[in-house]
């Protein structure tokens, strides 16, 4: 089966803070990752191409150092890698950057199966993965926890607020993955070797034929207009003493709160 | 609708709808606290509040239930099809209203269901959509929806716009509004209008073969008042059955940060977080858990909090209404003993 994989190059959020005096993004020194989500992707097509043969095709947009994301999957052991980068994709919201990736995944020719993590850690909107099944006209289940492969058709199990929904779904299709899916496996010294060594493929904005209308800011509908630190809670009271007074103390409080 | 290329179109779009998400026939809590938000927008706007209805031909029963909470007027959308929530059908039938009724503005509840659906139906009806907000309000010059939400992982908040596409679309993160019933609610046929979707073949192909219930869920995060959260501090699993026992007594739900859910502790739909729930119950009381901002996040909306941690400095009690420094084992099981006491 052909399998094409969306990842996505995040900041690791823990440590992207804003300056309070500007209002901006501090980004210095914050290292980039693969998207947690979208490497539990990328596990799950390689064990399904273990299972049923075909091959995996890793694609990402984004700027130059996007690069590093795309081996980091080489040495996962993917087949080939392609980066979607043009100065046009730049300022793309998810309807711009569904529109691209989709547009990629077009050029690129015949998939089965379109696998994307179920949101990026940056931007937590989990709308790229159904952005590119609709844009494809294809068919989709987000949130899988399980996906096995039947012939020309999976059995998804997704993951929903307080149960599981088993879903079978026909191919093409687009597959959105959670975390719980599956443990990705640690590269190999093999893949570490050819992902040195490979030349990643670069697709512009021409390559795909992309409409200029539809990408980057241009393309995009929504604007941040404004960005701030949150709000910080605080002023709460530490209760002290031993567990037995503290534990009265804090049902005093509850009963004042009528909580309990 | 994109409005560059139709400059003369923004006035026919008017009014402001709630997705009234219904499951088993039963209107979701968000739907009804958005219809009370949506409200407040009007007033600025000066506009009308729409709740728009999906279903099979029951779900008419549940039309009254809208007005109380304040829709001006329901579209009642129904078809055999769309008795239960699947991707294909909701986006065409949405869709389809969305393009004949022209809204200004959408609000989508931001459960699993919403931003599946809300997602998909952004790019067919090409509009702006911003995920999972917790504030709104219109700008006051342009008449347009201000769309707040955390981003980076709750690290920062960003205020968004979709200034040239209409309808602005929503999701909306449950519970940060409260639902109230209207003054003067509506009611009527004349406020009623029905609409019968063209479902095509192609739209079924996807089938939903059972449902896996989660038999270690006895309350509902997302619905809970109370919720009971342990973390990685609880020292062992089988603690977890400290953690159910005070959740039990208060009648409340059990939540679990990250690591314990990762670590196989406990089932994923009791994670409390970024990559899991978004909960903001009247009570939470954290056990345990060190206070991580993605788990931070998800709950630090709740009315008042409690943090019981070994660590003084762990950052839960920052967030938190009382803090007691101490041992979950002896506290946690004391806190439940008392609370027995007082009830007799």
């Amino acid at each position: 089966m052909e399998i094409v994989v969306c990842i996505k190059q995040v900041p690791d959020t823990t440590e992207v803070r804003i300056n309070p005096e500007t209002n901006t993004l501090i980004r210095e020194g914050v290292p980039s990752i693969i998207n947690p989500m979208d490497e539990n992707a990328v596990e799950e097509a390689l064990r399904l191409k273990d299972k049923h043969g075909g091959k995996v095709t890793v694609i990402t947009m984004g700027p130059p150092q996007a690069i590093d994301a795309l081996k980091q999957t080489v040495a996962m052991g993917v087949d080939e890698v392609f980066l979607i980068s043009d100065r046009a994709f730049a300022g793309s919201d998810t309807w711009a950057t569904s529109y691209t990736l989709a547009q990629a995944i077009k050029k690129l020719g015949k998939f089965d199966l379109i696998l994307c993590g179920k949101q990026a850690i940056d931007g937590d909107t989990a709308q790229v993965g159904p952005g590119i099944a609709e844009w494809l006209n294809l068919p989709q289940v987000t949130f899988a926890v399980k996906i096995e492969v039947e012939g020309q058709s999976a059995k998804v199990e997704r993951m929903l607020e307080e149960s599981n929904e088993v879903n079978e779904i026909p191919f093409p299709c687009v597959i959105t993955v959670v975390k719980q899916i599956n443990e990705p496996r640690v590269p190999s010294l093999k893949g570490l070797m050819r992902a040195k060594k490979l030349e990643v493929k670069t697709l512009s904005a021409a390559d795909i034929e992309a409409n200029l209308d539809f990408t980057g800011l241009k393309g995009s509908p929504t604007r941040v207009v404004k960005i701030f630190a949150p709000p910080q809670k605080g002023g709460g009271e530490m209760l002290l003493g031993t567990a037995d007074e503290t534990v009265n103390a804090l049902l005093a409080r509850l009963q004042e709160r009528k909580l309990v | 609708m994109d409005l560059r290329k139709n400059p003369t179109e923004a006035q026919n779009f008017k009014g402001i709808w709630v997705f009234a998400e219904q499951r088993e026939g039963e209107l979701q809590n968000v739907g009804l606290e958005l219809l009370t938000e949506a409200q407040k927008l009007a007033e600025d706007l000066k506009c009308e509040v729409a709740a728009v209805l999906c279903g099979d031909e029951s779900i008419e029963k549940k039309v009254p239930e809208l007005f109380e909470y304040g829709a001006d007027k329901v579209y009642l959308v129904t078809h055999k099809e769309l008795k239960d929530y699947r991707t294909a059908t909701y986006t065409r039938a949405l869709s389809d209203l969305l393009n004949k009724y022209k809204p200004e503005i959408i609000l989508v509840g931001a459960s699993t269901l919403g931003r599946d659906l809300a997602a998909r139906m952004a790019i067919r009806t090409n509009c702006g959509l911003t995920a999972d907000c917790t504030a709104l309000s219109i700008d006051p010059d342009k008449k347009i929806l201000r769309q707040t939400r955390p981003a980076f992982g709750g690290n920062i908040m960003a205020t968004i716009i979709s200034p040239n596409h209409r309808p602005q679309m929503a999701t909306v993160r449950p519970k940060v509004f409260k639902k109230s019933k209207a003054k003067n609610p509506k009611s009527g046929q004349e406020n009623i209008i029905r609409f019968s979707p063209v479902i095509n073949p192609e739209d079924l192909i996807v089938k939903v073969i059972s449902i896996i219930k989660d038999e270690s869920v006895k309350v509902n995060l997302h619905d809970a008042e109370i919720i009971v959260s342990g973390g990685r501090g609880i020292g062992d699993p089988k603690n977890f059955a400290m953690i159910e026992e005070l959740a039990g007594v208060l009648g409340g739900a059990v939540g679990a940060s990250r690591a314990t859910v990762d670590a196989g502790w406990i089932s994923a739909h009791h994670q409390v977080g970024q990559t899991g729930k978004t909960v903001a119950p009247k009570l939470y009381i954290a056990c345990g858990i060190a206070g991580k901002i993605q788990h931070l996040v998800g709950m630090q909306g709740s009315d008042t909090i409690i943090a019981i941690n070994k660590d003084a400095d762990a950052p839960i009690f920052k967030v938190a209404t009382y803090g007691i420094v101490g041992d979950c084992l002896e506290v946690v099981p004391l806190l439940t003993k008392k609370i027995k006491e007082l009830r007799g």
